[in-house]
């Protein structure tokens, strides 16, 4: 490969395409643009050389390594490119110049600051992820998608003041911003990172962003939205956390609570978010044991979840653009008039439930299996609970409420054909990511050959993977999650599809805080002109007092052109000159 | 350009250079009175300042191509230090050099001016007044000897009462503030040359160099001290230091157009070269009595000079009263540089010095463009000129963002020398002065640009006007050297450190 291609970094292919398009008002020449710039940036990144610095720059005496590839970044932005073809694809039925700007750039940006070599460099494009991908959510264009768009980008932008602080602080004590991995929480400057990171990585009590921004966006963005930033934020931790304690109960917490939420709630993109927070919760739970099988886990399953997470989001979006609302109540029956859109949606349903054959089965299961093998018992337990969990809310509830359950009576056309398209491709993907070793390189062995830890996850594919007991345990856990479903069902006990509001914390600072604000307000609309009044006060009087010395009626101007002041100053300064003169000789 | 300039240059030349550069405009004077039209004395002075400006850069160019940095010359072959001597080193090249391009740029936008303001019989006569004082101020910066330096400051002086009350003809305040310079004006000479006696007592010699050798075997005499306050006060009071500039406001406000810019780009500065030659050459920093005179004399009056002017340039309403104010602040400026004690702060100050001559020259230029076509000089008459006389404001603008010290114009780089400078020696109190005054600077030009900008004109018959070609050239010469120098600074903080390095009679910087 010639140098200087090597040398160019596929996310800024990415994001040149991402501002070139803004300016593109032809729609068949965006759409080129869309779909061509993604490809060429893949095959840039998979004929990159690995290993080594690729572009390196010196700004302010501080080495940034602006592209570098090895093992663990390439898996993750080959999953962010594919992507982008992918979501270059759902979006060719729309024609939205900023949108395909913003949704380029955003994933340029995401690209790149997986390549990135040092954190410097990680931070630019850190920030500039937020930035770009507002637009998603504001091109939305209704008055709830710009406060939450507002919201989005101040919790985002805090992440990146925090991370700029943490860096700070390391660069100080360590001397340098490698890519290096932390070890101790207790330095402020790491845990600065570390809160920063788990920002967009949406941890528990940090999460609410996602839930309020993600599903106001528009049918496109939502999908572009639910790929990057969590991933991004799950490499980082895998970067520069790997093996940190904590992160295992943060991560098992996040699997958990989401599905209690999602299970109720009403708004099905929205459900999804909450299953966003939960696959990344076992992300950053194998983040968290850090054993080279787990961090497989991890990269892997991000890889899967990429595509089935987007599947889903593509499916819903096909039908928020069909029918106008993903709101569970208004839904049901669908698959009559959306069949192939349904048939996508349960493969999705099916990946992201892990059923064996497809591609959550050959990723999920190597995290959990090495939270048994380091015996956190709770934990394992957790874990399965919140899998039995996704296959409730994410694996049934979605398809079941969308395209099945009580007939909506609404007859739509089918989802466009380029939306189908993506979704067949994502659908493709997910089903071939599950599917055994036919032969060498074939199926889920072709994931596990990119993986960062190429010989444990080829050892773990042929002991354990398709192995009798882990193919019965998951089918227990299924069936018995699908049993529960229809118990409930049955009993009317399963929360029934209704309209409401639910309360997550983001009550806290939504509500509490708003009137906080409202009564700051208030009180300063009563304190405020007492203080105004007393600094005018104050300042009307100084400025009185300056011009009464120095205007040109003042003090210092007094008398007019011919008296005898100057030549006395004269005079009383060769006084003083002359006396200091003497004295100073003595 | 100047090497180009010395090979071009015949021999008569280099070796008379010094005599030559002030004797040309003062010979011309006398003839300029005789001749018949203004127009013909217009075209005679323009010569004659070019020429002293070619003389200037060639002495430049002789100063630094010297092994010893100085060019002397010996007035009538009568041997140093009985006769007079003319002496040049980088620190008067430099002023010189500022004196005679300041002289060539205002004489050739003169003419429009002086049509307007000057009545005709007079027009020949002012011009001869003017190369009367242009050579007096050159005098004073190229003489070695100090009872010689006291006629040329009363040659300059005398002329510049003429020419401040010819400005009657268009407002009568001119004729009291010219006598009121003129009573000041001679109080300072003759505290001058009061000095100048008591120095001859005591060291019995009057060049200037002489003296400086003969004055380490004098510590404590009474008489040198007492030469030294008088030297200090009167010099002091003609560059304008504070409290001893209330001359300078009227002076500069009621004289013809062409006058004000033409002093206060010079006057105030040949003075001022004059006292920094006695503080530093003739006597040595290192006196005793000369330190406390910097720390308790120069260093308040010129921090109160920044501050009170400045103050005092707020609330004027004539804008070339503000302008006026502002030079006495900036006179703070470089005697705040100066009394620093150091060649840092002497660089800083005479940097400070030639920026300083560049954005003023241009201000009062700009005004006089504004005096020549819309006959007002108030705030209120500068109101909506942005839109009728776009270039000539637009220069405006340009210096009065060099006076405030925007970045990227000269002043901004002279004020950051002047601040390094003054870190050096840890004041960092005075440096949240400088920024403080340059605050002002903004309240004080920023009403100005506001009204010419964003107010809608008074007289809306005020049709598309601008300045005559003849003022713009030098107008724009001016503005963009203030942006150029503002960008590329080595020229002028080369001359200023080489200046500063001459004054303490050190190796040159380069």
């Amino acid at each position: 490969m010639p140098t200087m291609l090597a040398g160019l970094n596929p996310g800024w292919v990415l994001i040149l395409a991402g501002i070139a398009s803004l300016f593109i008002t032809l729609r068949s020449a965006r759409q080129v643009v869309t779909i061509a710039a993604p490809l060429l940036a893949l095959l840039l990144l998979i004929f990159a050389p690995q290993n080594t610095d690729l572009v390196t720059t010196q700004v302010l005496g501080l080495k940034m390594v602006l592209y570098r590839v090895d093992a663990l970044n390439f898996i993750f932005s080959l999953a962010f490119l594919i992507a982008a073809v992918l979501n270059g694809i759902y979006a060719l039925h729309s024609n939205d110049r900023i949108q395909d700007g913003a949704a380029l750039f955003y994933a340029g940006a995401a690209v790149a600051a997986t390549l990135a070599g040092d954190l410097m460099t990680l931070f630019v494009f850190w920030e500039l992820t937020a930035i770009s991908s507002v637009f998603l959510i504001l091109r939305a264009q209704t008055r709830e998608a710009y406060f939450a768009a507002m919201r989005y980008l101040g919790v985002q932008v805090l992440s990146g003041v925090l991370l700029l602080n943490g860096l700070a602080y390391v660069l100080k004590s360590r001397g340098n911003l490698s890519l290096e991995a932390f070890t101790d929480l207790s330095d402020p400057g790491v845990l600065f990172i570390f809160i920063a990171f788990g920002i967009k990585a949406a941890f528990p009590l940090l999460h609410n962003w996602l839930q309020d921004a993600y599903p106001k966006a528009t049918v496109v963005g939502s999908v572009v939205l639910s790929v990057y930033t969590t991933k991004l934020a799950v490499y980082a931790l895998a970067r520069m956390f790997p093996g940190q304690d904590h992160l295992i109960w943060i991560g098992a917490t996040m699997t958990v609570f989401p599905v209690f939420f999602a299970v109720i709630e009403n708004d099905l993109r929205r459900v999804l978010s909450y299953s966003i927070n939960n696959q990344v919760g076992f992300m950053v739970c194998g983040v968290g044991v850090g054993t080279p099988l787990a961090i497989n886990g991890v990269a892997a399953h991000a890889f899967a979840d990429i595509f089935f997470k987007g599947l889903l989001m593509m499916s819903m979006g096909a039908v928020l653009y069909r029918t106008g609302t993903v709101k569970a109540s208004q839904l049901g029956g669908l698959h009559r008039s959306m069949p192939w859109t349904t048939v996508f949606c349960i493969i999705g349903a099916m990946s992201i439930s892990a059923f064996p054959l497809f591609s959550a089965f050959v990723t999920k299961s190597m995290i959990i299996s090495e939270v048994a093998t380091a015996g956190y018992a709770v934990i394992f337990l957790m874990l399965m609970f919140a899998s039995a969990g996704v296959l409730e809310h994410s694996g049934i509830k979605i398809p079941y409420y969308a395209f099945f359950g009580h007939d909506s009576g609404l007859r739509v056309k089918e989802a466009p054909f380029n939306m189908l398209l993506a979704m067949g491709i994502a659908a493709g993907l997910c089903i071939f990511l599950g599917l055994p070793a036919l032969f060498p390189g074939f199926g889920h062995e072709w994931l596990y050959g990119l993986l960062p830890y190429r010989e444990e996850a080829m050892g773990y594919s042929h002991h354990h993977l398709f192995s009798f007991e882990h193919i019965l345990t998951q089918f227990q856990l299924l069936v018995l999650a699908i049993f529960a479903f229809v118990l409930l069902k049955r009993i009317h006990a399963y929360p029934p599809e209704k309209r409401g509001v639910i309360l997550d914390t983001d009550w806290i600072y939504r509500k509490v805080g708003y009137n906080l604000v409202t009564w700051a307000g208030t009180v300063w609309g009563k304190a405020g002109p007492a203080m105004t009044a007393a600094f005018f006060r104050v300042t009307g009087r100084a400025y009185n007092w300056i011009e009464a010395a120095f205007s040109p009626r003042g003090e210092l101007a007094r008398g007019g052109a011919l008296n005898g002041a100057m030549a006395i100053w004269t005079a009383a300064l060769l006084g003083v000159v002359l006396l200091l003169s003497f004295m100073a000789v003595g | 350009m100047i090497d180009a300039i010395l090979n071009a240059a015949p021999a008569w030349a280099l070796s008379h250079a010094a005599p030559l550069l002030i004797m040309v405009p003062l010979f011309l004077a006398p003839l300029l009175a005789l001749v018949p039209t203004g127009r013909i004395a217009w075209i005679i002075s323009i010569a004659a300042t070019g020429i002293s400006f070619l003389f200037a850069l060639i002495l430049l160019g002789l100063v630094q191509t010297s092994p010893i940095g100085v060019v002397s010359y010996e007035v009538g072959r009568w041997p140093v230090p009985l006769g007079i001597e003319l002496r040049v080193d980088a620190l008067n090249a430099m002023i010189l050099l500022i004196v005679t391009t300041i002289g060539l740029l205002s004489s050739i936008f003169s003419w429009p001016t002086v049509v307007a303001e000057i009545p005709k019989q007079k027009r020949a006569l002012f011009y001869s007044a003017f190369l009367v004082c242009f050579a007096g101020l050159n005098g004073v910066a190229i003489t070695g000897d100090a009872f010689n330096l006291f006629v040329f400051l009363e040659i300059s002086s005398i002329s510049t009462y003429v020419l401040v009350a010819l400005g009657s003809g268009r407002d009568r305040r001119a004729l009291p503030a010219a006598f009121n310079y003129l009573i000041m004006g001679t109080i300072g000479a003759s505290f001058y040359i009061i000095g100048i006696g008591f120095l001859y007592a005591a060291t019995g010699t009057l060049n200037m160099h002489d003296i400086s050798t003969h004055l380490p075997e004098l510590a404590g005499h009474r008489s040198v001290q007492a030469g030294f306050a008088f030297i200090l006060v009167g010099l002091g009071l003609k560059a304008a230091m504070w409290p001893l500039h209330q001359w300078l406001p009227n002076a500069y406000s009621y004289s013809p157009s062409f006058v004000t810019m033409f002093l206060s780009a010079t006057a105030t500065k040949v003075a001022l070269y004059a006292l920094i030659r006695f503080l530093f050459t003739v006597f040595r920093p290192d006196y005793g009595f000369e330190i406390s005179a910097f720390s308790a004399i120069l260093m308040p009056l010129g921090i109160a000079a920044m501050v009170v002017c400045s103050f005092q340039a707020v609330f004027q309403t004539d804008v070339r009263r503000i302008l006026a104010y502002s030079s006495v602040a900036q006179v703070g400026y470089m005697i705040l540089g100066v009394s620093i004690g150091t060649t840092a702060g002497l660089s800083a100050g005479l940097f400070h010095l030639v920026n300083h001559a560049m954005m003023k020259g241009a201000l009062f230029m700009a005004v006089a463009g504004v005096v020549l076509t819309y006959q007002g000089t108030t705030i209120r008459d500068f109101a909506g000129l942005g839109r009728s006389a776009p270039w000539t404001m637009t220069a405006f603008a340009i210096a009065a963002l060099s006076l405030i010290g925007v970045p990227l114009t000269a002043g901004f780089q002279s004020k950051l020398q002047l601040g390094f400078a003054l870190f050096d020696q840890g004041l960092w109190w005075a440096v949240g002065l400088v920024v403080f005054s340059s605050f002002l600077a903004v309240i004080y030009m920023g009403r100005v640009l506001e009204a010419v900008f964003f107010q809608p004109p008074v007289n809306p018959r005020k049709a598309r006007k601008e300045a005559p070609i003849l003022l713009l050239i030098p107008l724009w010469v001016l503005a963009l050297a203030n942006l150029y120098f503002g960008i590329a600074a080595d020229f002028p903080l080369g001359l200023a450190r080489d200046a500063a390095a001459a004054a303490f009679g050190v190796e040159a910087f380069r």
